[in-house]
Order: structure tokens, then sequence, then C-alpha cells
């Protein structure tokens, strides 16, 4: 039991302090009859570190990494090389072992750093502002749902067939118990995006239009048309950014007209880690803050007048506002804005336009190569880095066919869309500034032999 | 475009050179005591500081109208000035790391570092969820064995690993309990949550579509039941509760509410923010809980970061598990665990599944940490966690009475928390004052003005990995500023004085809010 320092001859001295006989002389209040008289039958007892440690390796190694073998994932969740700096830096305790900063006195440093992330996000996004991260991607793109219905009085939510099935579904979920109508259907096998459908859809009932930017199977919708007949109609435009990095490369949605954009940071400095914890990220216009969910750090000044900063505007929060709140959230995902934002600074607008064109000229040669196999295409007329490759037959088994070999190639539709027949011959193939030529090679050659 | 400052690292810093604090330097720095420009500040808009293998080529054709004017206007800056500032920036924290970290109901405990190891093995960093499941075996058998242990350690049916915090987690129990309602085509409409119960629990129940209804507390400190079981009726989905609760208290009549409840058709929420006080000593599932949200961070001492990330497994009675969220592990009948998502729900017996609230299958990171600080304890050290918890509370409690006032002093031992009021304390002089002087005196304050039922609350969680030689330094610190406070010292009301900012004005922050460094329009 290395982590306790009490001994039992501090436990004994203590009790004898606050005046009991034994320790569950503390437990008094419990009844005798829900008080377990020892140690919960069938689990094991205490472990050293090295067995724990053998222990999760053993789990570990029952894994097969995306780093040791040729890896084209990603549809919301994508690899890219982190710096050894940014694991490094967000190991020191005082960051990683930090409390929510209640006490801005001794909380500067993470306060700075999430005004920093604030302002970095709202650059990245093209917003006035942005928060200060939330638990993900998809939950804050049903948070920007709820608030949009806030904001413009209204219930009905149009999600474009391009928005990320799983966030739809999280929309999908809590819209059920909020009263909010969504209306979102699964995608064509078209390389058009569907903005005419949306436009279309639009009436004087919509909250809001929600557009995934580029979309799900990699296309990019055009957000200045669909901002302007959302905004005729009365309605908000939000635009869900999965792949941070693209924006190195395309226009920023705040740049096209939408009024709230949210987006999965997990891209930059925090990893794949199967699903979580990831970063959501979320930034609005300025006119919008007082409805806006989640934690604001704002600057200030301290006593002497020394630049400051603190968490702010709490008063639309849970623990003020209780059930009038604009959310009920009670954190944020601090030290995954903080990898996020250590790896944007080393990055700096530059780098990340370069790591944005790295990973598009990889999907490029991939495309080439992969389109070269007989029955394969590919969907798109433009992409960045993500693209959909239509096989002659179902992906699923090919998919698993190919992890056998050795190669992670790509996320099936179908394990996306398990009940749309149409989709099933799709393929989502992802690359990056860590793909290379060999990899390429060894996806192409693979798919080859499973396919021939 | 010019937005660097362009003498490269000078702080603006508001205050004037040369004021009336002693010792004011050029830089604003007090020998180790450092400030730090923002990055905005430090960096150059063409700067970077990763180097790349090659060069990319043109984009291709079609992509032209989707393209950007100009780079993402973030500053970079080289690898040596980025370490060095956010390693500056480290030293303005506080952290659990560096002392105690007393926060009630928050919960601050040592971190070890075997976890960060364990969760940065690239079989668990480094693996995409999308990937086919034979291929992460592994990662599955974590979070089934995380499963399993929560289930035994609360004597629950059912878990819900998919839940991203604790109020995440809130609302999946309560979704959970209104899929069950509708299952029975029972459309209530009413959540009780006592007074002294988690903002985020009142702000839960109507996120999840529920009116909220308060139910008072007792002298005590308690939830008043006769209340509560006169409001109870056909129109009640769910009680909430906290137990232990926020007055760091047990509600000892927990299981007789829990029977009300059940017999006039509604269920019990349980807030599981404070388990770490009973775990390996109580079952909830034995109290007649339905549904209560685990914060990993709390009880099993994940690493907060400063805010997050959070992990709030639900674990679910029998009533209430057929109806979490996708996506869940199971095991098959074939002994091996499997990932259930939408495709193979009905197959797996799993019908009823409320669907998705949020993408992929929870926060693996943390999963792989709890589970070995789990393993790390034990069964035995669990329970030993739990006892030492109290007894550091209790510790904290009778050594403060007579010092402090304890409003609930003479209602039993406490839990895992000591609670004390401003009660006491000079005229004029508050519980910001003992809080901030704490600061001073080398550690974090207390959670204060919290729970709400208490003037001038001051909510002291030791937790079990504080020694009691580190206890009797903070509380002969506290004695000292309650007896400074007592004597009417001015110089109180000015603390902090040694920490690397003076008291902020939050008041200004909401009035004017600057969220975002516009440096470069100004």
């Amino acid at each position: 039991m290395r982590y306790l320092p009490l001994n039992d001859a501090d436990r004994a001295e203590m009790l004898g302090v606050v005046g009991a006989t034994n320790i569950d002389a503390l437990f008094a209040d419990v009844p005798a009859e829900f008080l377990q008289p020892g140690p919960i039958e069938g689990l094991p007892n205490h472990a050293s570190e090295m067995a724990v440690e053998r222990h999760m390796a053993a789990l570990s190694a029952r894994n097969l990494s995306a780093g040791s073998v040729p890896f084209f994932l990603g549809a919301g969740s994508y690899r890219h090389h982190i710096p050894a700096s940014v694991d490094h830096l967000i190991q020191r305790g005082e960051f990683l072992t930090a409390y929510t900063p209640y006490q801005p006195e001794i909380a500067q440093g993470t306060l700075q750093v999430l005004f920093e992330f604030q302002t970095q996000v709202a650059r990245l996004f093209g917003t006035d502002i942005a928060n200060a991260s939330m638990y993900d991607g998809s939950t804050a793109c049903w948070e920007a749902v709820a608030m949009a219905g806030r904001i413009t009085r209204r219930k009905g939510a149009l999600l474009s067939s391009g928005v990320h099935p799983h966030y739809a579904e999280t929309v999908r979920t809590m819209a059920r118990f909020t009263g909010d109508a969504v209306r979102h259907t699964a995608p064509d096998l078209s390389a058009v995006p569907d903005d005419a459908a949306i436009i279309g859809g639009i009436s004087d009932q919509t909250s809001c239009v929600v557009v995934q930017y580029p979309d799900v199977l990699g296309r990019l919708p055009d957000l200045a048309a669909i901002a302007e007949a959302a905004h005729d109609k009365g309605a908000l435009l939000i635009a869900v950014v999965t792949e941070p990095v693209a924006l190195g490369l395309v226009e920023s949605p705040g740049a096209l007209g939408a009024d709230i954009v949210v987006g999965e940071g997990q891209a930059l400095g925090v990893g794949l880690q199967f699903g979580g914890p990831y970063l959501g990220l979320f930034g609005c216009r300025e006119k919008f803050v007082r409805q806006m969910p989640g934690r604001l750090c704002g600057e200030t000044v301290d006593a002497a007048g020394k630049r400051g900063y603190v968490l702010t505007l709490s008063t639309r929060e849970q623990h003020i506002r209780r059930e009038k709140a604009t959310s009920n959230i009670c954190t944020n995902a601090g030290l995954c804005a903080l990898a996020f934002s250590i790896h944007l600074t080393l990055l700096g607008g530059e780098g990340l336009s370069r790591m944005a064109r790295l990973g598009h000229d990889r999907a490029r040669q991939a495309a080439a190569r992969l389109s070269a196999i007989p029955g394969v295409s590919i969907l798109n007329d433009a992409w960045v880095n993500e693209f959909t490759v239509l096989l002659p037959v179902d992906a699923r088994p090919v998919v698993r066919t190919l992890s056998e070999r050795g190669v992670l190639g790509g996320v099936a539709l179908g394990r996306l869309y398990p009940d749309e027949a149409g989709l099933s011959h799709g393929l989502l193939v992802a690359t990056s500034e860590c793909t290379t030529r060999e990899d390429i090679e060894a996806l192409a050659t693979a798919l080859e032999e499973v396919l021939a | 475009m010019n937005d660097m400052n362009p003498s490269g690292w000078r702080p603006k810093m508001g205050g004037e050179p040369g004021g009336d604090a002693p010792g004011e330097t050029f830089t604003g720095n007090r020998g180790l005591q450092l400030e730090e420009p923002l990055i905005f500040e430090l960096g150059r808009m063409d700067g970077c500081g990763v180097d790349f293998d090659d060069d990319p080529g043109e984009p291709m054709a079609g992509l032209e109208k989707h393209l950007r004017g100009a780079p993402v206007a973030v500053p970079g800056l080289s690898e040596p000035e980025t370490v060095r500032h956010y390693t500056r920036l480290s030293r303005q924290n506080y952290a659990i790391d560096l002392g105690i970290f007393p926060l009630g109901s928050c919960t601050m405990k040592h971190n070890p570092r075997l976890d960060e190891r364990v969760a940065r093995m690239p079989g668990f960093a480094d693996v995409h969820p999308l990937q086919p499941q034979d291929t992460v075996r592994g990662a599955l058998d974590v979070i089934n064995q995380l499963a399993g242990w929560l289930i035994d350690l609360t004597g629950m049916h059912g878990v819900a690993m998919a839940p991203k915090a604790g109020a995440h987690g809130e609302l999946c129990g309560l979704l959970c309990i209104r899929a069950a309602l509708e299952a029975r085509g029972d459309a209530r409409e009413v959540v009780l949550v006592p007074e002294s119960a988690h903002g985020t629990n009142p702000a839960t129940a109507a996120f999840a579509g529920y009116r909220v209804e308060s139910i008072p507390g007792t002298a005590d400190g308690r939830v008043d039941v006769a209340a509560l079981e006169a409001r109870l009726g056909p129109d009640v989905a769910a009680v909430m509760i906290t137990n232990p609760n926020t007055c760091g208290l047990f509600e000892r009549d927990l299981k007789r509410i829990a029977d009300a409840v059940h017999a006039a058709g509604g269920f019990v929420y349980c807030d599981g923010a404070n388990f770490n006080a009973i775990v390996g000593k109580v079952r909830p599932g034995d109290l007649g809980v339905d549904a209560m949200h685990i914060n990993l961070h709390k009880t099993f001492s994940t690493p907060h970061g400063g805010g997050g990330p959070g992990s709030g497994p639900v674990v679910l009675s029998e009533a209430l598990s057929p109806y979490g969220p996708l996506p869940f592990t199971a095991k098959g009948a074939d002994g091996v665990v499997h990932l259930v998502e939408e495709e193979d729900a009905k197959a797996m017996g799993h019908a009823h599944a409320f669907g998705r609230m949020a993408a992929f299958h929870g926060q693996m990171g943390m999963f792989t940490r709890a589970l070995a600080y789990i393993l790390s304890h034990g069964a035995d050290g669990l329970r030993q966690v739990a006892e030492d918890a109290v007894l550091n509370a209790n510790y904290v409690l009778r050594s403060l009475e007579g010092v402090l006032d304890a409003p609930y002093g003479s209602s039993g031992p406490c839990m895992h928390e000591a609670l004390f009021s401003d009660d006491g304390l000079a005229q004029g002089f508050s519980t910001l004052d003992i809080a901030k002087g704490l600061i001073d005196e080398g550690f974090h304050p207390m959670t204060v003005y919290f729970p709400l039922v208490v003037h001038g609350a001051m909510l002291v969680e030791p937790t079990e990995t504080e020694s009691r030689a580190g206890l009797d330094q903070f509380i002969g610190a506290l004695r000292s500023l309650a007896e400074r406070a007592r004597a009417g010292d001015e110089a109180l009301k000015a603390a902090p004085v040694l920490a690397p900012r003076r008291r902020l004005d939050e008041t200004q922050a909401a009035r004017k809010p600057r969220l975002a460094w516009r440096g470069d329009r100004e």
C-alpha cells in the first residue's frame, strides 16, 4: 500500500485525537447491516508496481498499435506525429496534477494556457471567441445545437448527411430528451456534398444547420452558400471540424460565415487513445458569449495592477444557475487543451499549413496508387487528407483481412453505417505527415491481393 | 502581419515599473518567481519549432476555391522557447505534487506515475477507436476488467463506461431512468434534488428534460426524509442524492428513502463524487441505488490536469442495466470480450440502449490509469483508502473544533471531508480571507462557499494520501489564520501578498470580457 503514508501507529494516535475507539466508530452512521465486514470478495489484494506494470503490459501487447504498421484510419480520430516536448511538458506535475483553477492567484499557469488556447482556437476557426475546451467534438456538436436553440428559440436542427454518424447519433440521443427535432440522413456515395438538399431543407422553423467540413466522406461543402441561405431564414450555421489540421490548408469556417464552429482537437497533441479522452473545441460569435456552454478564461488585473487571468462569466454555469444553466458541464479537457496548445505553438500557422499540405500530398499519392487497382475507384474530386475509396465488395471483411496482414487500411463505411447497404463498398482512407511511400505501397499491394 | 511584440519578450504587465512593492525589478521577475509573456508576444507568425522530412507539393486541382489565403494567424515558437514558456508557466501553478490540495467535494489525491507510464503503452495510447476488434483485444479487456471491478465494488448489476466526466455520467444515469420509464409508458416529469446537492444535479435534470424541485435539509446536515417522502408521487421520475453528502455526512436513511422512491415507482440516482469515502466499506447497490456515476479521477486518482479530463462511468441496477448507452463491452458465449455497437446491440440482448452520448467508447486513457490504480491497491488497499480518508478528515475536524465553527460537528463523525463556517471570525473577516491567507502559507485553499446551505462554508478534504505530519502543518496554518481573523488582523484582508498574483479583479473580467488576445488590433 505504497500510496498511503499513515502507518498503524499514526492511525492509533489519530484515533485517540479524534476520540474514537476504532476505525469503524467513524463509520457509525452507516447502518451495520450495510458495512462490509472485510475486503470485497472475489478481488485480488494489492500488488507491487512491477506486478501491475507486467499485467498492463501484457494487455497492451494484445493490441496492434497504429505506429507499428501501415496505418490509414481516420473518420473522426487522426494520427499525427506528436513532438516529444509536448508529452514532456504535459507530464510536469504542476500541470498534470493541478485541479480546476478555482484560486487564480496560484493557478496562473493553467489560466494563461487556457487564454492562449482560446485565442489559438478562435484564430484557427475564424470565430471571435472560443471556450476553454469541452469533452470532445461530438458532445460539443450537441452543445452547439442546444445553444442555437436558446438563441433562435426554435427547436429544429438540420444536419447535413456529411456529419459524422456518431456525432449525429449523439445529437439525436440528447434531442430525444429535450424535445428538439433533428433531421439527418446517411450520405449518398456521390462526389458532390448535399449542399443543395440542405439549402432546400431550411425553413423558418430551423434553429440551425449543422455541416461538417471537410465532411465524413472527405468532401468539402460550400459553407458560404449554406451560411447565406441559413441566415436568410433566421437560422444559425454550425460548422463541425473533426480534423483541425485540415484548416491549415482550407479556409476557416468562421471566415465563410459559420456562427458557431465546433470540433475535435484530438489530432493535435492528444493522440488516438482508443477514443478518449479527446478535446472538444468550441468557438462562436462574440455576441453569443452568454449562451455559450463550458468554461471561459478572461483577462483582468490583480490588486497591484498586474495582468492576470481568471475563470469568468460563471453566472452561466451550473454551480450558480443550477437548472437554468447553459449546460450541466462541470469540467473541461484542460490537459488535452494544454497538449493541443503546445503542439500548435510548436507548429505555428506556418507549420500547421505545411503539415496539412504534407498530409494532402500523401493522400494524393495514395489515391493515385489505389485507383490503379482493378475495380477500385476514388469517390472524391477534391479532398484534404481523407477520401473515400470505392471497392467492388463489402469493405468490412476487406479491412479485417488487411489487418490480419498487418495493414490498418482504413475505416469501412459499413462500420459507421451498419444499416446502409448502399454504403457498404465504401472505404475511408486518411493520411498524414506520418504516412510514408512504403506505407502506401504496402496498403495497395495488400488490397490488390485481397481483391484478387 | 505584425502582431508580435517588437521588443521580443518584455511583457506589457499593466503595472508601472518602480511601483511601491519592495524589490521591483526591470523584468518583473523576482528571483525564481518568473513573469511570462503570452505566446503571441513571444513568437513570430512565421516561426516554427517542428522540422518536416520533405517539402509538400502544390495542392491538387479542384481544391483551389477552398484554399485559405494566408496561414492561420497563430505564432510559432522554436522548441527551446516552447519548452521554456510552458515550464515557466507551470511554476505559477499549485498542484497536488506540491502539497495538500484540500478541495472538499473535488478530491485531489496523489497521482501515481505508474499510471502515466501504463497509459502511454503503445497498445493503449496509439490505437484507433475504429480498428478491427481482433486488433484491440487487450484494450477491450481493460474496459471489461475495470467494469467488473466497478460492479463488484458498488454491488450493482451493470455499468455504462461511455460518459466522459462526472456530470456527463449524471446525464447518462438520468437518460437511463428516462428510457426505462418510457419503456413502461410512464411519462413522469419531476426530479427531486436536495438543497445540498452538487450544482450539476439540477442542471443535469433540466437537460434531461425534467422539472427540478428542491428538497430541504435537516438541522443536522442531511436530507429531510419526511419532506422527501411527502413529495413522492406518480409524477416523480427520480430522486438525486449525494452520499456521502456535500456536508461530509453519511445519509443514514438512504435505504429507507430508496424503498419509498421505488414504492412510488421512481428511481434513485446517487451522485458518486464522494465514493472515495466508502469504497470497499459500503456497496451503494445494497442501499437501493439505481444509478451512480464514479468520478475516476476522484476515487481512482486519474490526473485532473487543471480542469480535466474526467471520466464518469455509471453503475446501474438490474432495472436500469438494459437501457445503458452504446457502445459497451460484453463477454460473448465464446468467452471473448466484444465491443457492442449499433450493429450488434440487438444480437447481444441490448435492444433498449438509448443510443450514443458521445462518439467512440469513453475515456480509455483514464480507464488504463484507473485500472492500474485499482490493481495497485487491491480489495484490501481500497478498503484502507476509505478508512484513511475518513480518519484524516475527522482528525482535521476534531483538531480545529474550537478554532473554527463546525456547524455539524455534533452530528457525528464526518466522512471524507470536514465542514467549517465563517461564524466566529471577527466582523469584516470572511472565509475568503482565510482561503487567501492559506495561499501565503503555501497551501491551496479548501473549497469555499460550498455547500450553499452553510454560511461562509469551508469544506476541507485531506484524502488518504496526506501524512499526519503534513496534516499537522496544515492544521497549524489554519489555526493561525483563524486566530489572526479573530484578532482583527487587517493585513489578512490583503492576502495573498506572496503569490505570483494578488487578488484578481473578477468583476472587471466579467463586466468587460477579454476572452482572446487582441494585441494586434489595439
